[in-house]
């Protein structure tokens, strides 16, 4: 679903390998030629990358669990099917991702293992409830929507197997936007009760979903060197600004409001918004959302409860090999 | 406000149609449990995807049955606004999940039944059912083999996943006669070319079973007592809970558009 500006990479160029590979890199770079799996890359690019796409990765999985909450309780067989379909499509998005980082040498057990331990971070995003089917359709609507717009400039990431993963991703992610859009379309011209509660998970979806962009460009210390690998092609702040310019027209369509009674539009049409609870988003990140024990829980209880199925898949796989090898001896 | 059942006219098409929909729903809906929770990715993605197949049919099914029963129901109101005592579908079915073998095994059981049972539907005399068949008995076809791979890698992998596996068989075998039983309406539909008779496919459901059964080094219970009921609406206790979380939102908020 999504990748967070969270990326503190320590660009330590220091630690390149040789000065002359680092300039021919970065040659490449700045002429815009993708760098692909087997090329030389300074360890901090790899570093930096396998921390951001197994982020990725693991947003896309634990990501699968709020939405999942309402597989079960979709309220017509047409959406339940499409929010099926639509989890599936993230758990896709995570392999797709997992597949991505392993070409930087990662496998992906070890970038589970990672997450598994509280070692490796995901969105905050999904560390917040789904309460009402109006979620579902918030999620879809803005949680996607701001997915979309830091994915669409990763599309030309420099690093080859990642810009062509959000090809895809991207694809995907904008039908599930207006998936989502339709949904609150569709409680938005029914009852009141539907409209109350479309309102009210706009309230709750709103701020975290702003936070989705990462902390603002004064305190984001580390962009310069991924802007210079052109991993990361807007600042936090730019991307935030596009999400809301364009969040604002479709929410007074929906007749919706936004919950930020200061916000204004300036000269040149941006609509600025009002101060954000970065303790609030601090907090998430340092494990007290409102959901992140629950998450973790479940992937952790999923990954342990699975455990006996993968070893029987491993016992037999080894098993098939041996008696191939007995049956070319014979 | 409480929500009321809706009634349905249970002629032997509809009843027919709705037994096979509610097989598929309630099967579906037991795989979509799993979705985010699965041993590992491929799984989630692959039940997922079977689930999302038999959700499909059940869909085709109950607009069918809607319109053989020719009143303003439609496939929501067949899903949605029937209890229990309404719903025709296998006991097998609506089993809890259990451990990924009782889960497999239950999708092995049904889709070793399903993928010969749609195949043989595709000579249907009712052109809509002829058309289900046949995409049905694509996607059973797959089922059928995702399920029979992971019967054997369970049967023969590690102790404990044979273990596992042998015991959702023994457990869930009493389970699996219904597939085969016709009740009198259905009798009729059958002479008529509409239906056949599932009866006619055990010999051949058995040997798949024992074929792969046989390969994973695990064995078929000897014991043919068979629990009946599901598709006269008596069902396990397992089904109510089901159906509250299925129906919740449809019985909270009646009759509004979703």
């Amino acid at each position: 679903m999504y990748t967070q500006a969270l990326n503190t990479a320590e660009a330590d160029d220091r630690s390149l390998e040789d000065a002359a590979q680092a300039a021919t890199f970065q040659a490449r770079i700045d002429a815009e030629v993708r760098i692909e799996p087997n090329d030389w890359m300074p360890a901090a690019y790899r570093k930096t990358l396998t921390r951001q796409i197994s982020q990725h990765a693991h947003s896309e999985i634990v990501g699968m669990l709020p939405e999942g909450n309402w597989i079960t309780r979709a309220p017509t067989l047409r959406r339940k099917a499409a929010l099926l379909a639509k989890v599936q499509d993230e758990c896709g998005h995570g392999l797709y991702l997992y597949a991505a980082a392993e070409t930087l040498g990662s496998s992906r057990e070890e970038l589970v293992d990672a997450m598994l331990a509280g070692k490796a971070k995901y969105s905050s995003i999904f560390n917040y409830p789904t309460l009402t089917w109006a979620d579902i359709g918030t999620i879809g609507w803005l949680v996607d929507g701001a997915a979309i717009m830091n994915q669409i400039p990763l599309c030309r990431c420099s690093y080859g197997p990642y810009a062509r993963a959000m090809i895809r991703v991207c694809k995907e992610e904008s039908f599930h936007q207006r998936q989502g859009y339709e949904i609150m379309l569709t409680l938005c011209r029914g009852s009141d009760e539907q409209k109350a509660m479309a309102q009210d998970a706009l309230n709750r979806w709103w701020w975290p979903v702003l936070m989705m962009f990462g902390p603002p460009d004064a305190t984001s210390q580390h962009s310069d060197t991924s802007t210079r690998w052109k991993i990361k092609r807007f600042s936090n702040d730019e991307l935030r600004q596009k999400f809301v310019d364009a969040t604002v027209p479709q929410a007074q369509y929906l007749g919706l409001t936004i919950p930020d009674p200061g916000m204004t539009q300036d000269a040149d049409g941006h609509w600025c918004y009002s101060g954000i609870n970065w303790t609030e988003f601090k907090q998430v990140l340092a494990g007290n959302g409102p959901c992140n024990r629950d998450r973790m829980a479940a992937r952790r209880k999923a990954h342990a409860e699975g455990a006996w199925v993968r070893e029987a898949a491993a016992a037999y796989a080894a098993k098939r090999v041996q008696r191939q090898t007995a049956q070319a001896a014979e | 406000m409480p929500v009321a059942n809706i009634q349905v006219s249970e002629t032997p098409l509809v009843l027919y149609a709705l037994r096979r929909a509610d097989d598929a729903l309630i099967l579906g809906h037991r795989l979509s449990e799993w979705c985010g929770h699965a041993p590992m990715l491929e799984e989630d993605m692959a039940l997922s995807n079977i689930a999302l197949d038999l959700i499909g049919q059940a869909r085709e099914l109950y607009t069918y049955a809607a319109k053989a029963e020719g009143k303003d129901n439609d496939e929501d109101k067949l899903a949605y606004l029937r209890d229990i005592r309404q719903y025709r579908d296998l006991l097998l079915v609506e089993q809890p999940n259990g451990d990924f073998a009782q889960t497999l095994v239950r999708q092995f059981f049904y889709s070793a039944f399903a993928d010969l049972y749609w195949r043989a539907m595709m000579t249907s005399r009712d052109t809509t059912l002829a058309a289900i068949a046949a995409k049905s008995e694509k996607e059973s076809a797959y089922h059928l083999r995702h399920a029979s791979e992971w019967i054997i890698r369970l049967g023969d992998g590690t102790d404990e996943s044979h273990a596992r596996a042998q015991a959702a068989i023994d457990h869930l075998w009493a389970f699996t006669g219904e597939m085969f039983a016709v009740d009198d309406g259905e009798r009729a539909l059958i002479h008529a070319g509409i239906a056949i008779d599932p009866g006619t496919l055990r010999g051949r459901w058995l040997t798949t079973l024992s074929d792969v059964v046989g390969e994973a080094t695990l064995v078929l219970p000897q014991n043919d007592w068979m629990q009946q009921g599901g598709r006269v609406g008596r069902h396990s206790e397992h089904l109510g809970h089901l159906l509250s979380e299925l129906q919740s939102m449809q019985r909270t908020f009646p009759g509004q558009t979703w």
